[in-house]
């Protein structure tokens, strides 16, 4: 029995939305057309509610009564419990469409599953947000698909954003006690548990992009325990700069 | 008219601030009108996608519209649970959004995919569309192109 794993679990959830939100809010007014500008922030838009709707759920959970933006803007880095590929850099944009890929993919698996939670508002959530990622995954695999199986250029980019974020792939499916206790307590899927579909998935668009899944020995991990990557607290100084520096404002 | 059925007829009536041709009514947004015993009145409201930023605005509308009518105990609550579909989209706000200029989305199928008809332009009447991209200028619209007449036009997704 782990005390709060259901809290714990749904803080998780929470952070990859918000994080992998900010991430593609950053591409705003400087995506390569105007219709992908528009496409990633929209689904930048789309985490961000999802972010929003279980924050809301935490904070009943684990009892504190925070407001989202309190989860948002006043926690540390070692306070964030999101997986480190969605904290990577934008890079350029078929790094952006890697990553969107990657996660994606692991997303509307489970989102799918947690429509069967026990946790109703987490459930709630996940319905909404399973409609919502299906779509995010087809952008991503239109693009793969158009870049891997593009010009030279353009798959020698894909190739170098798929080794560049593959390492971090595997963290995703770790699992852990927290997500042990959810996957017994009907929370939710333990991540490890998702991993077949996620790879059959892959493995079918990235033979069709005419690129090669890569074998990774470094998997680096430590999202959960709060341990990120160095360029987690550039990002996260930039994103909580206006509610550090004037606490409380409002507009 | 019951206190129920007017504040639903009030509420409903409000425009949806990014759409102001249709109401929230004609949205399926406003889900459900109770009033209790002491008088306090319970309002649901669902977005039609998570980060729909018009929300807020319609909360506040909503409670202000309600007050104003003289039920001053008023809640509005934001429901997820079940989540909203384009199913839930008045005939009439469809006829609405096409006269908007806005190619309503597409009923369901059984197995609640879209079903594969084409989507006409809501200018010309052309059932040759195609897709310029998915996402357009707010969560649930995409922008098409008529074949017929050239027209660039959004479509609400059906969702
Ligand atoms: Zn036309």
């Amino acid at each position: 029995m782990v005390a709060g794993a259901a809290a714990v679990y749904a803080l998780r959830l929470a952070d990859d939305c918000l994080v992998l939100s900010h991430r593609l809010a950053q591409w705003s007014s400087r995506a390569p057309t105007l219709e992908d500008d528009v496409a990633l922030t929209n689904i930048a838009l789309d985490l961000l509610g999802q972010a929003r709707g279980l924050y809301a759920r935490t904070a009943e959970l684990d009892g504190t009564g925070r407001s989202e933006d309190d989860y948002a803007f006043m926690r540390g880095e070692r306070e964030f419990i999101n997986c480190l590929l969605v904290e990577q850099e934008n890079g350029d944009f078929a790094a952006t469409i890697v990553r969107q890929l990657l996660c994606s993919t692991f997303q509307l698996a489970q989102w799918q599953a947690l429509t069967t939670s026990t946790d109703g508002p987490v459930s709630a959530v996940a319905a909404k947000a399973a409609k919502e990622t299906s779509y995010h995954r087809d952008h991503a695999t239109d693009w793969t698909l158009r870049l891997g199986d593009g010009t030279d250029e353009s798959h020698r980019r894909m190739e170098s954003a798929l080794a560049a974020m593959w390492p971090f792939t595997a963290e995703l499916f770790e699992s852990d006690a927290v997500a042990r206790e959810a996957g017994a307590l009907g929370v939710g899927p333990d991540p490890a548990t998702l991993r077949p579909e996620w790879e059959g998935y892959i493995r079918r668009v990235l033979g069709d992009a005419t690129l090669v899944m890569p074998e990774s020995t470094w998997t680096p991990s430590g999202g959960r325990e709060g341990l990120h990557t160095e360029c987690f607290g550039y990002m996260l100084a930039e994103m909580q700069h206006l509610h550090r520096s004037f606490p409380g404002v409002t507009w | 008219m019951t206190a129920v059925e007017e504040i639903r007829s009030i509420a409903g009536a409000i425009p949806d601030p990014e759409m102001p041709a249709l109401t929230i009514a004609d949205l399926g947004i406003l889900r459900d009108v109770r009033v209790d015993a002491s008088g306090h009145v319970d309002v649901d409201i669902t977005p039609t996608y998570s980060g729909c930023p018009a929300l807020d605005t319609i909360r506040e509308d909503v409670e202000r519209c309600v007050r104003d009518q003289g039920f001053t105990d008023v809640t509005v609550r934001i429901v997820l649970s079940p989540a909203w579909t384009t199913e839930w989209m008045s005939e009439a706000g469809r006829v609405k959004l096409r006269a908007y200029g806005i190619a309503p989305p597409r009923q369901h199928g059984f197995d609640l995919t879209p079903l594969t008809i084409a989507v006409q332009c809501p200018r010309c009447d052309s059932t040759r569309t195609h897709e310029l991209t998915h996402f357009g200028s707010t969560q649930c619209q995409a922008v098409r192109q008529c074949d017929a007449c050239g027209e660039t036009f959004p479509h609400f997704k059906e969702h």
